[in-house]
């Protein structure tokens, strides 16, 4: 008799639905008991050769890789040519220790160091594990530990998998990954989504499972059930058939009644570009990634270069460019005025280019030059600008260099409620929800604790945005929306419904909001924007759009 | 003995990538270098697990010290290196 089902929740990382049976990642074996050796100077020499083999392992692994899972084994190799590593093993040969124990506690030593740390430092602890195993084995004669080999399509279950195992999974054979340990910035994550294999971490109970248990996956929302119904299956296999329909819609961004609401890409530089996914430009494009790591101010050489390798692949389509928005929090090495008390609400974005003129002349040169070379629709952008006087010297500085298009971000209350002064200047705007959150809502973006004051449903938030939608709209401008409401797909209908003209998102997000779209008229749209003004508070205000929503869409979120 | 004092301007601290990053500079310079707290126990800065394991966060600081010939253009640019976020994306 087949046991009954049951569910085991944990965190959906990499969305996606997998069924199939478990193959489970065994454990290293426990180490062999091991007499004081008799020369540590030979032990040590042994335990050397073994870390090396275990670095060339890993190198030769990184060779066959591209990109951050490369990245990601190099790291681990790295760990293995650790010189810090082998003066804890002369400590714990000292000791007394036998070779594979020593080497043992001298990463564990690490280990519990990350440990005790928590956060992205104990994430790291599954590499070290991983380093750790390998070398031990290569020391003790015995087979690499890691993922058996598999011999059928399998729904791996693991503790963690280190990046060197996540890195080398077969999708052809694996089709989902369950862990009971990692958080959603482990290698586990990252890897899987970008390899699109559905996973789940965190899963409690996962690793009683028995190799063999039939298991359906839901990446999305981290549900795993244990012996599933033939119900159970055919649901989750109708979302995954209809997120899988939903990632094959292509063309402009459309509301049912044919409303236009352009779909745009968020990017930092050409490792973001869109792969696989149809967009209809870049809604904003962060130029400080450039300026950040470098020591010294990027010339306009250096700049033009940057944005037209950008700029080249979005021939006769829009790309908004976003100027510098660096400073207080996010210090530039070369133009830093100094530590300030509350760098949120200090001398960063177009404030920081006003006080370091040259920093944002050269950027708007650099832009100019580097649109003229390019067929792409160059429009530019100040962040943090805070009122419409601002506005009207970037706008005029832009134009002076022959950019024509230029407008401003607004992320700060007081520029969206003298929206109706912002446009008679701004040839565009772009809504930053996630500062425009913060400053409302006088709650920081980096405190967890104070997410819910955050949350883009606040109906404060959605008052300022109507506001600016307001102002566009009686001057006929366009206003889209950058911060990451925009890729919520109920949010992203709420502010449709508010007069939001574009929105632009992290590449992944476009298919579900076009398909959100698509759903709905324009007039539901607005009687959600409605719904959501007139609830008391962010729940309600979410659960007022829900209701409004179609099963369609309700199904896949 | 020449030492520096630094604050870590990696957003997320002196982890993973920025931790590796910066190791690999200190093993560029090829001279003894060790970094730690000020005033406590330091670790080997061309070690990436003993930086790890040192937890150093944004907008900590951090003492960087050797006693090597001609450390000081080598902790300089170090200093320099930690400066800077580079963990940002």
């Amino acid at each position: 008799m087949t046991p009954s089902e049951r569910v085991l929740q944990g965190i959906g990382v990499s969305a996606g639905g997998a069924v199939g049976p478990v193959a489970l990642v065994v454990p290293p074996e426990p180490l062999p008991d091991e007499p004081r050796p008799e020369d540590p100077a030979a032990a040590k020499a042994s335990i050397v050769a073994a870390l090396d083999a275990a670095a060339r392992g890993l190198e030769e692994r990184a060779a066959r890789l591209e990109g951050d899972a490369a990245e990601m084994v190099l790291m681990a190799a790295g760990m293995a040519r650790d010189p810090g590593l082998v003066e804890g093993v002369d400590e714990q040969l000292a000791k007394g220790f036998g070779p594979a124990r020593a080497l043992h506690q001298a990463f564990e030593v690490f280990i519990d160091q990350l440990l005790a740390l928590g956060g992205y430092f104990a994430e790291r602890v599954s590499d070290v594990r991983d380093v750790s195993a390998r070398a031990e084995a290569i020391l003790l004669g015995r087979p690499l530990p890691g993922v058996p080999e598999l011999t059928e399509p399998s729904i791996v279950v693991a503790r963690d998998l280190a990046p060197a195992e996540t890195a080398l999974l077969d999708p052809a054979l694996v089709l989902g990954i369950v862990t009971a340990d990692g958080g959603r910035t482990s290698h586990t994550a990252i890897l899987a989504a970008q390899r699109g294999i559905p996973a789940a971490v965190r899963v409690d109970g996962a690793l009683d499972l028995a190799a063999g248990t039939l298991l359906a996956l839901d990446g999305e929302s981290g549900r795993v059930t244990v012996w599933p119904t033939s119900d159970t299956v055919e649901a989750l296999q109708r979302r995954a058939a209809l997120r899988a329909h939903v990632a094959t819609l292509s063309g402009p961004g459309r509301t049912a009644c044919g409303h236009p609401v352009a779909l745009l890409a968020n990017i930092g530089d050409v490792s973001d570009l869109p792969v696989g996914v149809e967009v209809e430009g870049v809604g904003l494009f962060r130029t400080e990634v450039v300026f950040l790591s470098a020591q010294h101010a990027p010339s306009v050489d250096e700049q033009v270069a940057l944005y037209e390798e950008v700029f080249a692949h979005f021939e006769g389509r829009p790309v908004t460019v976003r100027t510098l928005d660096a400073g207080a929090d996010k210090p530039l090495a070369f133009a830093n005025l100094g530590e300030e008390p509350n760098p949120a609400l200090g001398r960063r974005g177009y404030r920081l280019g006003v006080r370091i003129p040259a920093l944002l002349a050269d950027q708007l040169e650099a832009l100019s030059i580097a649109s003229r070379n390019c067929g792409a629709l160059v429009k530019v952008m100040a962040p943090m600008v805070a009122t419409p006087a601002e506005a009207r010297d970037f706008v005029d500085a832009a134009h002076a260099v022959g950019l024509q298009q230029a407008g401003v971000m607004i992320e700060v209350p007081a520029l969206a409620l003298r929206a109706h002064d912002l446009f008679a200047h701004a040839d565009f705007a772009s809504l930053g929800t996630n500062d425009l959150a913060q400053y409302t809502m006088a709650a920081d973006r980096m405190l967890g604790d104070l997410s819910d004051l955050l949350d883009p449903f606040q109906p404060a938030v959605l008052d300022l945005v109507a506001h600016a939608c307001e102002g566009a709209a009686s001057r006929g401008t366009p206003i889209g929306v950058c911060g990451e409401s925009a890729g919520d797909p109920l949010m992203a209908l709420v502010l449709t419904g508010l007069g939001v003209t574009s929105l632009s998102m992290a590449p992944s997000r476009v298919a579900m909001v076009r398909h959100a779209l698509r759903e709905h008229s324009l007039d539901t749209c607005r009687a959600m924007a409605d719904a959501a003004r007139a609830a008391q508070d962010a729940t309600s205000a979410r659960g007022a759009v829900a209701a409004l929503a179609s099963p369609a869409l309700l199904e896949l979120l | 003995m020449e030492t520096r004092i630094v604050t870590i301007a990696s957003a997320v601290g002196l982890h993973a990538r920025p931790a590796a990053l910066f190791v690999a500079e200190v093993k560029r310079h090829g001279i003894p270098i060790t970094i730690g707290r000020p005033g406590s126990k330091a670790v080997n800065a061309a070690s990436l697990l003993g930086v790890m394991s040192l937890g150093l966060k944004h907008g900590e600081q951090a003492e960087l010290s050797s006693e090597a010939e001609g450390a000081t253009g080598a902790l300089d640019e170090l200093v320099a290196f930690l400066e800077v976020d580079h963990d940002a994306k």
